[in-house]
């Protein structure tokens, strides 16, 4: 996503003027950023003026090497103009920014900002363009429907992230991570930005209600365990089968063996 | 005199072909018999007893606690009750079962006589009597039934037999019904909306965000019955915006997406698996069985893997009221190779 909205915004002149924009809508409030985004009252709609100060000295001393001064972007960095808070907040409070290093993917690591300055930075980046918001308390809740969120997990999410998000190998060492203990506004977060190669699931694809119903889901096959017995970690048929291959024909050549030795 | 001597002589096999070579290897015969401790100490003999008597008991114990774990561990509504059932079940009968296999074995390898015995094998060829006698018999049913003698009736017996099976080949065919050219034709039609997997919601060209990727059924599958998900199975399509400056599209593809909204089937075609792992930055697209991988913004072409044609794409536009339609089926069959492609 990053890579393809640089190229159409690559004229410093339209990016100053989103900016200006964005500045614009941050000072005149939210209500033009909720209406363009279709979700529910956006928790940083409360975000105020010193925040969003105090996120862009974060910013300028943790981001901006890579995404710019004011999020424009660098070679090393995509833009962050209109990723929205949403996207902010998933990457620095997952831990996957700031970024140690380039490579096929940006690796989860410990969480470098309190709850406040991940706040400030998200309010900052929220304020840069119009982007998707941070979901409420209410939006994350798992208290959906359960089994039509795990028949859309397995339409929409289950070919890379495992059917019961157990996570699973893309091309080239990038990989879609194993959802298990994923808290439930990153998974929202997620679906709704398009983390690095992840696509978009926007609010016509999946509806807010229908987030929430995977999140549900998720929550579901976290919390109770596989009717079937020991998953073996979700993997599936190579894992079942190097198990039975392994453990099930040791035990039978062991009885073979037992029974075709003399006694003592 | 060894056995092959004694035997060559009985039946005067001397003249035969059997070349018995001299250096062969000898029959090592039977390894000298072992003293197990069972037989030298009385402890050891009371203590397997013990043990096979354990596993007797072990056995029983499952089988009564097969019968508890039935009661005690009721299958309901509940799906986590199943795990519960099925593994205390299992155990239980498991150890019913293995405990008779154990003891039984355990038995017989400590307490029951173990000196080695050589059984000889009997000669299978019958005596000079006896196959006589069943020479007599067949050379007198032929002569009684004039099997030799009645060419007619011989011959046409052998007719009957070999035509008899012949219907069958024909009717073989009848076995399943023939695919005749449904392996080429989808449901997609000009005019057909691409509606969202499962619930049918037609999409609108501006709900298809940049990045976004939609799993596709044509609208009007929700209201077939038998057919729905043979149609489904071959129909299925995803659905991505890229920046239409990435795509790569050749002269007569040019008008088959919209401002760089693309439709490619989603059955891949090495063997069918749903292809649907899609990578947004690379605009990699890989199938989950055997990573092919296909790049949706070149036509889909084959860049990885055992696939070996590029993923058929469905020709779109957009209608009146904004829906992305089909413009119509796709222009070849979807998913694997088939004989009469």
């Amino acid at each position: 996503m990053k890579k393809t909205m640089k190229n159409s915004r690559r004229s410093p002149f339209a990016a100053a003027l989103v900016i200006a924009a964005g500045l614009i809508m941050s000072g005149g409030g939210y209500a033009f950023a909720t209406a363009a985004v279709e979700s529910a009252t956006p928790v940083s709609a409360v975000s105020s003026q010193e925040q969003v100060a105090e996120g862009e000295k974060l910013f300028l001393a943790n981001c901006a090497s890579c995404h710019g001064k004011n999020g424009v972007g660098t070679p090393n960095g995509p833009t962050l103009i209109g990723v929205g808070a949403a996207a902010a907040e998933f990457q620095v409070d997952s831990g996957r920014m700031p970024a140690q290093a380039s490579g096929p993917q940006m690796q989860v690591k410990p969480v470098q900002f309190t709850d406040e300055q991940i706040d400030a930075i998200a309010a900052y980046v929220g304020s840069l363009g119009v982007g998707p918001e941070i979901p409420t308390e209410e939006m994350i809740a798992a208290n959906g429907n359960a089994s039509k969120g795990g028949e859309l997990f397995r339409i929409n999410c289950a070919m890379c992230h495992n059917a019961v998000g157990a996570g699973g190998a893309l091309t080239e060492g990038k990989f879609a991570p194993a959802l298990v203990g994923v808290p439930a506004d990153h998974i929202y977060e997620a679906m709704l930005t398009g983390p690095q190669n992840m696509p978009v699931f926007n609010d016509a694809n999946l509806t807010p209600e229908e987030k929430k119903d995977i999140i549900t889901y998720l929550k579901y096959v976290e919390t109770n365990p596989s009717a079937g017995g020991y998953e073996l970690a979700g993997l599936g048929p190579v894992a079942e089968g190097l198990f039975i291959w392994i453990i099930g024909f040791g035990i039978i050549i062991a009885l073979t063996i037992w029974l075709g030795a003399k006694s003592n | 005199m060894s056995e092959k001597a004694k035997s060559a002589k009985e039946h005067n096999y001397e003249s035969g072909l059997a070349v018995v070579a001299a250096d062969k290897i000898k029959d090592p015969g039977l390894e000298p018999h072992r003293v197990r401790m069972t037989d030298k100490s009385p402890a050891h003999e009371r203590a397997a007893n013990r043990q096979v008597a354990a596993l007797f008991i072990l056995s029983a114990i499952g089988s009564v606690a097969a019968i508890v774990a039935y009661f005690a561990f009721p299958l309901t509504d509940d799906l986590g009750t199943v795990r519960a059932n099925t593994w205390w079940l299992g155990i239980s009968i498991t150890l019913g079962l293995f405990g008779i296999g154990l003891g039984a074995v355990h038995w017989a390898k400590t307490l029951m006589p173990d000196a080695e015995v050589s059984e000889e094998r009997h000669q299978t060829r019958g005596s000079d009597e006896v196959r006589a006698r069943a020479i007599e018999i067949i050379k007198l049913a032929d002569q009684e039934s004039g099997f030799t003698r009645r060419k007619l009736i011989r011959r046409s017996m052998y007719t009957a037999l070999a035509l008899f099976p012949l219907p069958a080949i024909f009717f073989f065919g009848d076995l399943g019904p023939s695919p005749a050219d449904s392996l080429r034709h989808t449901m997609w039609r000009k005019g057909t909306r691409l509606a969202k997997d499962p619930d049918g919601t037609p999409i609108k060209a501006s709900d298809v965000t940049l990045g976004s990727i939609f799993h596709v059924i044509p609208a009007g599958l929700e209201d077939l019955h038998e057919t729905k998900l043979e149609e489904k199975a071959k129909a299925a399509v995803i659905l991505v915006r890229v920046d239409p400056a990435d795509l790569i599209e050749s002269e007569e593809r040019k008008s088959w997406s919209y401002d760089g909204i693309v439709a490619y089937s989603k059955i891949c075609t090495h063997v069918g698996c749903p292809v649907a792992l899609y990578e947004q930055q690379t605009h990699h697209l890989l199938c989950p069985c055997h990573q092919s991988t296909f790049d949706l913004v070149d036509g889909c072409k084959v860049i990885f893997g055992p696939a070996s044609r590029a993923l058929p794409q469905l020709p779109i536009a957009v209608d009146s009221e904004g829906y992305l339609v089909a413009q119509s089926d796709f222009n070849e069959p979807v998913g694997p190779s088939f004989w009469e492609r």
